[in-house]
């Protein structure tokens, strides 16, 4: 229908980078199992090995404190649930049972510490200012000697905001509580180096990094307690079994080597397309508001609120005219709540309701986000002309 | 390799959101005989609709309308709006989300309350017309009956459970905390949920 495409939706995924996809398609034949002896196996565990040691150079850490799994998701579901495994190699539930995480963290860190608190653990969830950030002075008040774990996530999947993973890492060390970060939209977009962060734990999912989807890794600092998630491998030194992905660690080692080369330079250029986006929507668009931190947050990403619109109509309508992203909006989510996100930066339902995120990637130009600006504000008209939010007492007059 | 799969609407659904028939131009709703609305912003769901009625014959010769929400909520309202022309207003009246679901050529289940909206707006918008004409002896309200006392439940909280979807007791007590307290009313909600599970979801 649309002659131009547009994918405005790296925040939830990211194409295969041109180079991934070549040494991926040249490893096609490798099958064999990097725990066998024989020189099927051999070739496989060099190609295993060679992506550990490129990933580990990706974040500044050893080869031996990267653990593959098969996803983000894994990898925090892996670290929060150390907690209730009482033997002596884990981190005892029963001195240290507090886990400090935040209201903005990914639904697999939220639901699992949801899961851990039915079994006993006692979870406490920090709150964020209108931008998103941490409120340092109430972690402070909750870091005592019954804290065993902090999770809280570098970057933001929805609305793009940093926190000071270096500082809270000091506090929380400070008070004996090991430091985890999910890191799965930071890493690939911002520096990211664990000895400078000091963290214990860190979350990679390759697919947001231009790598292939069904891999991440895990890093876990040397000589900290570690149980597995999956048991019953020798598979990386026995903390993930599974015969390991073989195409997928190579797809990522190679994802994490491009980045390398590519990010420095990519920062300044993402940034100001966000900045033209921005303006744009701003000039050409009335009653909306950005969401998000003004200076310190994820330059490729875009979080806009339009008021008495819903989200997923702007998403259909904007996919419609080939443009990919993503809304905040209960509808598009199949629950019948906004961003829990969005809520708990303290924006308003309807609001939430009404956001779009646009995500940018390596690829993405001036042409398209001038497309975009093209496109969305009639887009936004036609949907206010038919919205109830538009007329006299419309707004908020009809609740039930 | 498979393409691009279509939506998860259908095609008439999609016919509807790309091309809405019917919207309310402008914010003047003096030209018409009555006016509904339902629903509200937070929710992310609200439907205002407006009819002109033939006092003759007592038939809707003109609907308009005016939404906020998803697609399927626009799909059902631009429907919606096309089925009731010329019907009388007894008939309007009665017209079910399933009707208008079943119009739009089905809707996905975690969407079928997006649909719920439209029917009862334009319910709102015939008792409208009936107390504007002095016929208010016509009027129906959609008057809820508490189901469970200890918590204070009504049938049309149970709807709304079933629509936000609720399917067995559990989830209809995890929902409301329907017969959380003293249970007596266990019975008459089970009958209940498979009333709102028969005619939302056919099942």
């Amino acid at each position: 229908m649309a002659d131009m495409k547009v994918y405005f939706d790296h925040n939830a995924t990211t194409p295969l980078h041109p180079e991934v996809k070549k040494e991926m398609i040249a490893a096609m034949e490798m099958f064999g199992n990097p725990s066998s002896m024989h020189a099927y196996g051999r070739e496989a565990r060099a190609n295993v090995e060679e992506a550990r040691r490129k990933v580990a150079d990706f974040i500044g850490a050893k080869e031996n404190e990267i653990i593959f799994v098969g996803s983000g998701s894994e990898a925090n579901n892996t670290v929060l649930s150390l907690f209730v495994c009482s033997s002596s190699q884990c981190i005892p539930g029963s001195r240290r049972g507090t886990i400090i995480t935040t209201k903005i963290e990914h639904p697999c860190v939220l639901e699992t510490s949801e899961c851990l608190a039915h079994q006993g653990v006692r979870v406490k969830y920090l709150n964020v200012d209108r931008y998103g950030k941490i409120d340092l002075d109430q972690l402070a008040g909750m870091l005592g000697d019954d804290v065993g774990l902090v999770s809280v996530m570098m970057a933001n999947n929805e609305i793009g905001t940093l926190q000071d993973i270096e500082a809270i890492t000091k506090m929380v060390h400070a008070c004996g509580a090991y430091m985890h970060t999910d890191a799965v939209q930071a890493v690939g977009k911002v520096p990211v180096d664990v000895r400078k962060l000091g963290v214990d734990f860190l979350t990679i999912s390759a697919h947001k990094i231009y790598g292939p989807k069904g891999v991440g890794a895990l890093f876990v600092k040397h000589g900290t307690p570690y149980c597995p998630l999956i048991r019953g491998g020798h598979q990386e030194r026995g903390r993930r079994a599974g015969t390991e992905n073989t195409l997928g660690i190579l797809g990522m080692g190679r994802a994490a080597e491009m980045r390398m080369i590519e990010m420095p330079e990519e920062e300044e250029r993402l940034l100001h397309l966000k900045q033209v986006l921005q303006q744009g929507i701003e000039e050409s668009i009335d009653d909306i508001s950005i969401n998000g931190h003004p200076t310190d947050g994820l330059a490729s990403t875009l979080n806009v609120s339009f008021t008495g619109v819903e989200g997923e109509a702007i998403l259909l309508y904007l996919d419609l005219e080939g443009i990919a992203v993503s809304t905040g909006s209960a509808c598009a989510s199949g629950s019948l709540d906004p961003s829990h996100v969005l809520l708990a930066t303290g924006v308003d339902a309807e609001l939430a309701h009404g956001s779009i995120r646009f995500s940018m990637g390596r690829e993405s130009s001036m042409q398209e986000v001038e497309y975009l600006l093209d496109v969305l504000p009639p887009i936004i008209q036609r949907i206010r002309n038919m919205s109830t939010a538009y007329i006299k007492g419309g707004l908020h007059a009809a609740s039930r | 390799m498979l393409q691009a799969g279509e939506w998860a609407y259908s095609e008439t659904l999609k016919e509807h959101f790309m091309n809405p028939k019917n919207i309310l131009q402008g914010e003047n709703t003096d030209d018409f005989d009555g006016v509904g609305m339902e629903g509200n912003l937070q929710c992310g769901d609200q439907m205002m609709v407006v009819i002109k009625v033939d006092k003759e014959k007592d038939t809707i010769t003109d609907c308009q309308w005016k939404t906020y929400g998803c697609a399927s909520a626009i799909a059902s309202t631009s429907v919606l709006s096309e089925m009731v022309k010329g019907r009388t207003l007894d008939d309007a009246f009665h017209i079910s989300p399933k009707e208008v679901a079943l119009e739009l050529g089905g809707l996905p289940d975690h969407k079928i309350h997006c649909s719920v909206l439209g029917d009862k707006a334009l319910r709102a918008a015939i008792n409208n017309y009936y107390t504007r004409n002095g016929q208010e002896d016509k009027v129906k309200q959609e008057q809820a009956k508490v189901i469970c006392q200890c918590m204070n439940i009504t049938d049309h909280d149970i709807e709304d459970a079933v629509l936000e979807g609720a399917r067995t007791y559990f989830e209809l007590q995890e929902h409301t905390k329907c017969g959380t307290v003293c249970g007596q009313c266990k019975d008459e909600t089970e009958v209940l949920l498979e009333k709102y599970k028969h005619i939302h979801f056919g099942a």
